[in-house]
């Protein structure tokens, strides 16, 4: 997993609660630094999760979402175990990976 | 070909595509379109209809327009997609969020707000279009 990335994955009743943060720049490209040049937009357009390799979200994302992106969804069908993957992709064509296996809430 | 069998197959070779595939997966258009209807244009939203069953949970009062969180849940059956704008934003289309396979239409994300604004959702189930806005006053714009 890459050190830019937390992810945690809680069964609780019927529900795993997913969280991941991760550490990204988000930038607009419409902010200018203190030498007042425009930072070159810098934002991740594509994040997926999976559920033991089976697709469950598919996220796009525009400049709108926050620095160091917060997302949190909710899964039913999942047990203790089941390993959850989430992989994003930016406009700059990196790319970035994590995986939290469901434990117990 | 069917949304669905195009979002599995495009999803399982996801690592291996190379950067113009994933471009072409992105919705350029719709995230780039500078007012709502433009984006709604290009999010293929033809007609919608205000909705109960979308709760969303924002601030009124944001102090910090660069960090804005946001949770919305779909309680319409068989909700596909979830989007969510900001009508004041120079490009209003925050995010779009599909579900599949056992994910609740469900999400907590945090967001920009460049000023006070309506906080927008459109919720997608089949060829149908669902609404729900919030107004949250923002005190400091953060979208730099």
């Amino acid at each position: 997993m890459n050190d830019n990335m937390k992810m945690r994955a809680l069964l609780k009743g019927e529900i795993t609660e997913v969280k991941v943060l991760i550490g990204h720049p988000m930038e607009t490209g419409r902010r200018k630094n203190d030498l007042e040049q425009v930072v070159p937009a810098h934002f991740i357009q594509l994040l997926t999760a999976s559920l033991n390799g089976k697709p469950v979200l598919e996220a796009q994302w525009g400049t709108g979402i926050s620095k160091n992106p917060y997302l949190t969804f909710h899964l039913r069908g999942a047990k203790v175990g089941d390993l959850i993957k989430v992989v994003w992709h930016d406009n700059k064509g990196q790319t970035g990976n994590g995986e939290a296996s469901v434990s117990a809430g | 070909m069917q949304r669905r069998h195009f979002l599995g197959m495009s999803l399982a070779s996801l690592l291996l595509l190379p950067l113009q595939a994933l471009a072409a997966l992105w919705n350029k258009a719709a995230f780039e379109a500078a007012t709502v209807p433009a984006a709604r244009q290009h999010l293929q939203v033809a007609s919608e209809q205000p909705s109960s069953e979308i709760d969303i949970v924002a601030p009124d009062f944001a102090e910090n327009g660069a960090v804005v969180q946001v949770e919305v849940r779909s309680r319409i059956a068989n909700t596909e997609a979830i989007a969510i704008l900001v009508d004041k934003n120079p490009t209003p289309l925050i995010a779009n969020f599909m579900f599949s396979n056992g994910a609740d239409p469900y999400v907590v994300t945090r967001i920009k707000m460049a000023e006070s604004a309506q906080l927008q959702v459109i919720v997608k189930v089949g060829e149908h279009y669902f609404t729900a806005s919030k107004q949250v006053q923002v005190s400091l714009g953060g979208c730099g």
